[in-house]
């Protein structure tokens, strides 16, 4: 044991740092994923394209900053403008018009039409900015590397995949268990979570609920694009990829739980790149094989509450 | 809808598309492939019954696909072969069936595609046995030991496909007026009652989820036959995202659904595909959108609204 790790302890605190920035994004993805599904009872398929379409268009506004001479230290602006407006550009017309019309429907219907949305959506990102890569890493640029020290090794290791990104997740999950918690807007949206007749009874508008909840949900799935972005060339498929691996880690935690996401998601992250460097066969397999046997023991997810069952 | 109308609509189409494969030589193809992805959608339409969506049937298509690239080098007989594809599918069905069928709605949709990703990441990461993303060439099939003609074996392809899509239409037919189709119907109404008269919910729901592994199977062997080539992608999530969307286009309510909806689809996604190369995806999503929320009972409703009007 002492002998591999003095063999493989650099790798394996590599494995660390970055399943840590990679539990980060996934975390983002998934919580907006479950924060939509606790109000609206829809896992919305096209959840993984608004994450996409959102570090695209980080990537394109900070490109565009860069080219017109501002600072990279604006590209910082760039992710956060980017979420916001993908989140009220392409939230609410995605509620309105579409999801509304099939609340109370069967779950099949409900997720084709999230699935023909994805199919849509797609096809959008690719005639907006075609198939070739898309890059911008000025904002991890800018920050530099940090020496993590590791036992007697020291791991060069980008800052903004050691702080920024681990940092953000940790503040959304602190704001956003304030926000539900300890605001009147975010109470409102747990009181609909429960029991949305009860809720509607009290004289809550649930309508408007759904509708903040859902532009809420597709800005953080923008944002982790966003965040995402710098780390990474964009190109066509990588909602699809996003979608799932969101979908086990809220599997995993437990529908509707937001805490419970983080947990799973720093448990998917952590697994995954552990995978990747030294089993890179089955990189893309352990978050399904972390569910599956999470399931296996526990059906309603880690976090879940087992539903009564109506006679 | 009664039962001489349905099986005259089923000789009808039959014979429909026999003409227009004949007329036009190149869709011959396009028909061989819609038959067969009719077929596995007709397991899928078997799990709607049940009122459960499985978002990773393309499994047990790649499984019987993947069977025929395997074997076909040693053992080029395409009559062992496609029941070698179906019983792959089958065995894969049981296995997995064994797991999912104590899950429902949400969980029972997620795991299925779970574990298709399992299936689609193995079948593209070990590249020694399954060449990755590039696939497998299916090469020097023999029909009954022999060696016919290209224009002959695109026939005899046809003819199978036609003649196990009726096979496999009857048997559905059949399977859901039994009073174990009856009782899957059961599940989707109200499954704890259904336990009450003692019938055993999750043993139902195995029974037909391996039925349908089954078709997936025997769809995936004539898929590899028909287009000689496979690749991971048959496997990827959005493949079974497809054959739940072909469900719903042509309609759950009958057994001819399946068929009129792969045929549709398979005729747009060609035409769409060759008029705008880049939004054929879109064109695609539109109409699934189209159908969910103005058509819900499909074009095999749309037909049935037809004819009980004139009747």
């Amino acid at each position: 044991m002492t002998a591999w790790f003095t063999d493989n302890g650099l790798l394996l605190g590599l494995a660390l740092l970055d399943g840590l920035a990679y539990a980060a994004l996934v975390f983002m993805v998934a919580v907006g994923l479950n924060l939509v599904f606790g109000v609206l009872r829809i896992v919305n398929v096209a959840h993984g394209s608004l994450f996409a379409i959102g570090a695209y268009t980080a990537a394109s506004i900070g490109l565009f900053l860069a080219a017109h001479g501002l600072p990279p230290v604006a590209s910082y602006g760039a992710l956060l403008l980017a979420a916001v407006l993908v989140g009220a550009v392409l939230g609410p017309p995605i509620e309105r018009l579409v999801l509304r019309r099939v609340y109370g429907h069967e779950d099949a219907l409900q997720l084709l039409v999230t699935f023909a949305l994805f199919m849509i959506l797609e096809d959008v990102q690719k005639l907006v900015w075609g198939v070739q890569p898309v890059a911008n890493d000025a904002p991890m640029k800018y920050l530099g590397t940090v020496d993590v020290p590791f036992g007697e090794d020291v791991i060069p290791f980008t800052a903004y995949q050691l702080f920024v990104l681990p940092g953000l997740a940790v503040l959304t999950l602190a704001g956003l268990a304030w926000f539900l918690r300890r605001t009147l807007t975010g109470r409102v949206i747990v009181a609909v979570t429960t029991d949305k007749e009860a809720a509607m009874a009290m004289g809550i508008d649930a309508t408007r609920v759904t509708l903040l909840t859902f532009t809420f949900g597709a800005a953080l799935a923008a944002f982790g694009g966003a965040l995402a972005s710098p780390t990474t060339s964009l190109v066509p498929g990588v909602g699809a990829q996003t979608i799932v691996l969101s979908f086990a880690v809220v599997a995993t935690a437990g529908l509707g739980q937001i805490e419970g996401a983080a947990v799973s998601a720093l448990l998917i992250g952590l697994g995954r790149s552990v995978a990747v460097y030294f089993a890179p066969e089955f990189e893309v397999v352990v978050p399904y094989i972390i569910m599956v046997a999470v399931l296996l023991v526990r059906p309603q997810g880690l976090f879940g509450v087992p539903e009564t069952r109506r006679v | 809808m009664n039962r001489p109308l349905e099986a005259g609509l089923a000789v009808l189409g039959a014979a429909a598309l026999v003409l227009v494969a004949w007329a036009a030589p190149w869709l011959k193809f396009v028909l061989t492939l819609a038959l067969a992805k009719g077929i596995a959608v007709l397991g899928i339409l078997l799990l709607l019954r049940a009122g459960q969506v499985s978002f990773g049937h393309a499994m047990f298509l790649a499984t019987g696909a993947y069977t025929v690239a395997f074997l076909a080098p040693e053992m080029p007989e395409a009559l062992l072969l496609l029941p070698l594809g179906a019983l792959f599918g089958t065995a894969l069905g049981l296995v997995v069936g064994l797991f999912v069928a104590r899950y429902r709605d949400i969980f029972f949709g997620m795991l299925n595609l779970a574990l298709s990703m399992v299936l689609y990441s193995l079948l593209e990461k070990l590249y020694a046995l399954t060449k990755g993303t590039d696939g497998i060439r299916v090469a020097g099939l023999t029909f009954a030991g022999a060696q016919p003609a290209r224009e002959i074996q695109e026939w005899i392809m046809f003819a199978l496909a036609l003649g196990l899509a009726l096979g496999f239409g009857l048997l559905v037919r059949a399977y859901l007026g039994s009073p174990m189709g009856q009782a899957l119907a059961g599940i989707k109404t109200r499954e704890t009652r259904l336990e009450f008269m003692g019938v055993p919910a999750r043993r139902v729901l195995l029974f037909a989820y391996v039925l349908s592994a089954c078709m997936g199977g025997t769809a995936g062997a004539l898929v590899a036959m028909t287009s000689r080539h496979v690749t991971p992608q048959l496997a990827y999530w959005t493949s079974s995202g497809e054959l739940v969307f072909i469900a719903i286009l042509g309609g759950a309510g009958s057994a001819l659904g399946p068929f009129l909806g792969a045929v549709a689809f398979e005729l747009v996604r060609v035409y769409a595909a060759a008029q705008v190369a880049d939004a054929w995806q879109m064109i695609l999503g539109g109409v699934l959108l189209a159908v969910i929320l103005f058509a819900p009972g499909g074009v095999w409703g749309i037909l049935a609204a037809r004819f009980k009007a004139r009747a």
